[in-house]
């Protein structure tokens, strides 16, 4: 009769009839290695290069053009074509900031009573129906957000408020829009993942449903609810043509609500095709990208330290 | 199965890799593949030879550069494919310092730029112009739109300064409506910007904050004409009724004045070079200078034939009859 033999491999642990692993298994495990492994590498190798090459052109500015960094981060005044370049990134700085926390204030009140209704009020027709709206939300490209916020956002704001319509407001309007689906669709899987039995438990002492709502289910996925918050102001951070459509890009810190400014992501797109490479405006526009890129870091940080903290 | 799968992905990726290498020569980012296309289908079609060689030209040419030259480039590519099937001509705006900077740097075959590469590439980069050769295929005029609502259709060279240096603040101080004076402006390197302040404003016109600023002629275009008291400026050849030309000094900007010299306003159209071109960049050329074009796409589409014009101007801004 055939033997059990169960093999002490450290790497496979076969129960198997014959004695050893056959040159098959071997060759596919080692092929199934090796080419996961190259993949990893090429993927290192591209993340790494890609921010070496943003710092080091970036850091251009400072090194070679003998900017002084703090002066470059807080100054106000942007011109780079005078002899020599003022290079003041404040209000662009401040325009990114401004509209993406404006975007998630407008969008994260939104996004979490959608989800509340979608796992709560009306789990069946939410889960079949409303997440795969709300979902082609996200798949919709970034140009046609832009393209109708011009045409309907704009003028909307030029008639209703002061101002020309163009300005931080039709900024912030459409990227809470965009930003929507993801905090939508992640408020959602946490409120979903939540354990029957805490709900259960609230309602056996005789809590209503807004209350359990209010009392229990929110403030435990607050942590994954915030995750969703910052994911969609990092999008918002990170969009480049929409923004560029309906914010003015004037280079100045805006005064009002309604006035043209610029963002980080805006600036470059306007200016990046016409400068030359190895110019101070160039290298200017490489240090805004820098900042973009540690602001990712700084989110991507963030979001970590709050996956940490879910306590569910 | 699954080594199959296996083989076919490592394929797939080597294939993508090889791609990327080889990618250095071909164009890069082509948003205008629809002109690519059209050359495709056509292939059937006219095959004229268009040398004495008998040889057909084959081959890809990428144009970059300035937006008030796109239209009139795009439409004589066009006729440039149907002509030669096997040549695909790519034109894509960005401005006019987009187009200098890419040829210059080898990126495309031809840079259309709205102004001389000496006005880009100065003092240290003085250089670079002095590998770029011209090509004067036409010449555009520009001129100041406003809004239809403003009710203003001439301004002196004064008020324009007044306007855009932002020491006018409303439309009434020069006799249109009381509406407040919104600034439509280009981005600080575009061609068409430079020639505004060149020619029309004799200085450069700071960035004001409350300023909007747009990156091409066809958008200045929708938002001057939405946006009441709001003033841009634009090539001829984007004007229609949705936008009100302003005349210049009394001067209407209609060819004649252009071409005669009374109306200041325009700038030649460059098509430049990175060294003598090669042959169907040459061809291409050749073509963008023949009669079928000039009379025929450069007239119909609001541009005036180089050859039109009674004076001319070189880079400092000198005005001689031809």
């Amino acid at each position: 009769m055939k033997e059990r033999v169960t093999l002490e491999h450290p790497k496979v642990n076969l129960e198997h009839p014959k004695v050893k692993p056959s040159k098959q298994h071997l060759t596919e495990e080692w092929v199934g290695k090796l080419y996961t492994w190259f993949c990893i590498i090429f993927l290192i190798i591209t993340i790494f290069s890609m921010v070496y090459f943003v710092a080091s052109r970036g850091s251009a500015t400072f090194i070679k053009n003998g900017i002084n960094v703090w002066e470059f981060i807080t100054g106000t005044t942007w011109q780079p074509d005078a002899k020599p370049p003022i290079l003041g990134a404040l209000p662009f700085i401040f325009g990114s900031f401004s509209t993406s926390i404006m975007a998630a204030l407008i969008a994260a009140p939104l996004g979490f009573c959608a989800a509340i209704f979608m796992t709560e009020i009306m789990p069946k027709y939410g889960r079949r129906y409303l997440q795969p709206v709300i979902e082609l939300l996200a798949g919709i490209p970034s140009v046609v957000y832009g393209f109708v916020g011009l045409s309907v956002i704009v003028p909307f704001l030029r008639d209703t408020f002061p101002g020309q319509g163009l300005g931080l407001a039709a900024g912030a309007l459409v990227l809470s829009i965009m930003i929507l689906p993801t905090i939508t669709t992640i408020a959602t899987d946490a409120l979903s993942a939540l354990p029957g039995g805490l709900k259960e438990g609230a309602y056996a002492l005789g809590a209503t449903r807004w209350q359990t709502i209010y009392r229990i289910v929110l403030p435990t996925t607050f942590p994954a609810l915030m995750t969703g918050v910052v994911l969609g102001i990092s999008r918002a951070f990170g969009e480049a043509l929409a923004v560029q459509m309906v914010i003015g890009n004037a280079p100045f810190l805006p005064r009002s609500l309604f006035d043209s400014t610029s963002t980080l992501t805006s600036v470059i797109t306007l200016s990046m095709g016409n400068t030359v490479a190895g110019s101070a405006h160039n290298n200017a526009l490489w240090s805004l990208a820098l900042i973009l890129m540690l602001m990712t870091f700084v989110f991507v940080f963030i979001v970590r330290w709050l996956e940490r903290r879910t306590k569910v | 199965m699954k080594k199959s799968l296996l083989l076919i992905m490592t394929l797939v990726l080597s294939i993508t890799l090889a791609a990327c290498g080889g990618g250095n020569n071909a164009p890069a980012n082509t948003p205008n593949n629809t002109a690519g296309t059209n050359g495709g289908t056509n292939s059937g079609t006219g095959n004229k030879p268009e040398e004495t060689t008998d040889k057909e030209l084959e081959g890809s040419i990428l144009a970059v550069g300035s937006s008030a030259m796109a239209p009139l480039v795009e439409q004589a590519a066009n006729k440039f494919m149907d002509e030669n099937g096997k040549v695909t001509v790519l034109v894509q705006a960005g401005g006019s310092g987009t187009g200098l900077t890419q040829v210059s740097e080898g990126q495309s075959d031809i840079g259309n730029s709205d102004i001389f590469a000496q006005e880009k590439f100065k003092d240290d980069e003085a250089a670079k112009a002095d590998e770029l050769v011209d090509h004067q295929v036409a010449v555009v005029a520009m001129a100041a739109v406003v809004n239809p609502a403003v009710g203003v259709d001439n301004l002196t060279k004064d008020q324009l300064v007044q306007i855009f240096n932002g020491d006018m603040k409303n439309w009434s101080e020069v006799g249109g409506a009381d509406q407040e004076i919104v600034i439509v402006n280009r981005p600080s390197s575009s061609g068409t910007r430079k020639t505004f302040e060149s020619y029309a404003l004799g200085a450069a016109s700071p960035d004001l904050p409350g300023q909007i600023q747009e990156e091409s002629s066809g958008n200045v275009k929708k938002l001057v004409s939405e946006t009441p008291g709001a003033i841009g400026y634009l090539a001829l050849s984007y004007l229609d009724d949705s936008v009100t030309a302003l005349s210049y000094d009394g001067i209407e900007p209609s060819e004649d004045n252009v071409k005669s010299g009374k109306y200041p306003i325009w700038a030649y159209q460059h098509m430049y070079t990175k060294g003598e071109p090669n042959e169907i960049v040459q061809a291409f050329l050749d073509f963008m200078l023949s009669d079928e074009v000039q009379n025929n796409d450069v007239v119909e589409l609001g541009y005036i034939p180089a050859a039109a014009m009674t004076i001319t101007r070189d880079v400092d801004g000198n005005v001689s009859p031809k």
